[in-house]
């Protein structure tokens, strides 16, 4: 009796929760869908998105006529400012990433294992830093791009990305949770600092860096803002902007368009996705 | 001596760890955010110390707007997300079949590329788009969402959407952490499963709580991507919040008022810290 209870409680939360995570997941599965219509259905169909003109509602399809890649021909192969676009995103977001893991790893150790004066007001600073909107930042970064001439290069955008303060925030919390005992050992072998960080911290706290280069490779791959300031240059627009830009005038291979921009990330995620939720849960823990 | 010796190496040895980050980090968020303080108590045009900047800014009827609307925003977004995020966290916890697909598919919009999804929220709010379209076989005017006062609450849905999972993870756990006797024994003195959320689980989940108000905060500010792509530089009325008014500052270059506006936001989220910090202390020492 009372295992049947339990059994149907289950049951009911499953559904429910399967109803909430069907919702959550609706946006991503339309756009599968989407990409594979050709683009005179899309027209046919969404043709009257944004112009108040008309009274014609647009015609949400579930399911395609006939499935066909045209969208993604017209996307990968007859329009070469995508690929463009998308290798701009690439060059953008890999020196980010690349530099911050380097600089965040580094700093992270000194914030959790090692002891100086003023080392919490420090991280309180980062800290803080790391809340602010990124239009408080604004002003400073591009005070320091310009003066330094880098404005209307890929470097404007780069280098304020690399010094951002998530990446030591989420480390340290990783790093206070590797047990000082493994150190103290290393200590007495008579191991340096270097070697510790190198042989011991370093591979201890890789799940940590899985996590932080999901979580800006979603960041930077979606920004903004940011592009739109410092780079004047269309050619050196990235695919988040470009995106933004098409869906107006090139509806008809925009579905196929966001799926092939949206599929590095999912693939990171998917991969990775256990260091993910462990880099999240992690940076919960308060150090 | 040999003591103070180590303690001082070790201070050295932090420093080569630490300058990579610290030097650009000073560069380029600490010493131009002093500076940009600075400007912004500078007259536009003698460079004579003031506090004109700010006192227009107070004055600007569109500052105003803007900062009523992001108060409200956040106000209203993050209590919605922090009960819900919750709620689901709390049913996941238990027994459910699926249950790692079920927080794949919640994590996931996070993950999901703001492009691809503006383009699906216009097919659905926009003037001929499906909510419409629904509202019209019923019977009801249709109405033009993005604006119209119903604005606000498109974006909060937004917003829930993509920082649902992040929160439910973090919620998942500090629901992990809390030991298990606690329970086992409030079930041998036959507390009932209410009394058990309220006095075990809601207590011992004060510090998760707090951190997820705290990131949900953050969070409400980057809102602003979402609602940019959707709705352009200058939105409806309802949705024009304080990063709008700065970005088209920055785009008319008046680079004073801007950073006195900038300086009143980070002071604003230093402000909001520092209490939500101070708040979950007393509420720790309280529950001790």
């Amino acid at each position: 009796m009372k295992h049947t209870q339990s059994f149907i409680f289950a049951l009911i939360r499953t559904v429910l929760l399967g109803f909430i995570a069907a919702a959550v997941l609706s946006p991503v599965l339309l756009a599968i869908v989407h990409s594979l219509m050709t683009e005179r259905e899309i027209l046919a169909n969404y043709g009257t998105l944004g112009k108040t003109n008309t009274s014609m509602f647009v015609n949400l399809k579930l399911i395609p006529d006939k499935v066909s890649f045209e969208q993604y021909y017209r996307v990968l192969i007859a329009t070469p400012a995508f690929l463009q676009m998308f290798w701009n995103s690439v060059g953008l977001v890999v020196p980010i990433i690349v530099g911050q893991v380097i600089a965040a790893t580094l700093a992270s150790f000194a914030f959790a294992r090692l002891r100086f004066p003023g080392r919490d007001a420090l991280f309180f600073v980062y800290l803080i830093t790391m809340m602010m909107p990124f239009q408080v930042t604004l002003v400073p970064n591009y005070m320091m791009v310009d003066r330094l001439g880098l404005m209307n290069t890929r470097e404007a955008i780069i280098l304020p990305g690399i010094f951002s303060a998530f990446g030591v925030f989420l480390l340290r919390q990783f790093m206070l949770h590797i047990h000082s005992a493994y150190m103290e050992a290393a200590k007495i072998d008579g191991a340096g600092y270097g070697r510790i960080f190198a042989s011991i911290v370093l591979p201890m706290v890789k799940p940590g860096i899985a996590a932080l280069v999901i979580l800006l490779f979603v960041d930077y791959w979606n920004m903004v803002e940011q592009p739109l300031i410092f780079l004047q240059d269309a050619v050196l627009q990235p695919l988040s902007v470009f995106l933004s830009v098409i869906q107006q005038d090139m509806l008809g291979i925009s579905f196929a368009a966001s799926v092939v921009y949206m599929i590095p990330i999912v693939l990171l995620f998917l991969s990775a996705e256990h260091y993910l939720i462990e880099g999240i849960q992690l940076s919960g823990v308060k150090g | 001596m040999h003591r103070i010796r180590i303690v001082h190496k070790e201070w050295l040895v932090a420093l080569g760890f630490l300058a990579p980050s610290l030097i650009g980090f000073l560069l380029f968020y600490v010493l131009p955010f002093g500076q940009s303080v600075l400007l912004s108590f500078q007259d536009r045009f003698d460079q004579h110390p003031t506090l004109m900047n700010y006192a227009e800014l107070l004055q600007s009827s569109s500052f105003r707007k803007a900062a009523a609307n992001s108060l409200l925003f956040t106000g209203i977004s993050v209590p919605i997300i922090v009960i819900l995020s919750l709620a689901i966290a709390l049913m996941l916890n238990k027994r459910v079949f699926g249950r790692r697909a079920m927080r794949t598919a919640y994590v996931l919009p996070l993950v999901v590329p703001v492009a691809s999804l503006v383009l699906l929220w216009q097919i659905l709010f926009d003037w001929n788009g499906t909510i419409n379209a629904v509202c019209s076989h019923f019977g009801l005017e249709r109405v033009d969402w993005m604006q119209s006062d119903a604005a606000m609450w498109v974006v909060i849905l937004m917003y829930v959407w993509k920082n649902l999972g992040y929160n439910v993870i973090l919620f998942l756990a500090g629901l992990q952490n809390i030991p298990e006797q606690y329970y086992e024994i409030a079930n041998l003195e036959g507390a009932s499963p209410l009394r058990k959320l309220f006095g075990i689980t809601f207590v011992y989940l004060t510090p998760t709580t707090f951190l997820v108000l705290l990131m949900s905060v953050v969070n409400s500010f980057k809102v602003f991507r979402e609602t940019y792509l959707v709705a352009g530089a200058y939105p409806h009325d309802r949705i024009y919040m304080l990063q709008h008014y700065m970005n088209n500052m920055f785009l008319s270059l008046d680079i004073e008022k801007l950073s006195a506006a900038a300086t009143l936001m980070a002071a604003a989220v230093l402000i909001l810290v520092f209490v939500l910090f101070r708040v979950e202390r007393a509420f720790r020492s309280f529950m001790e």
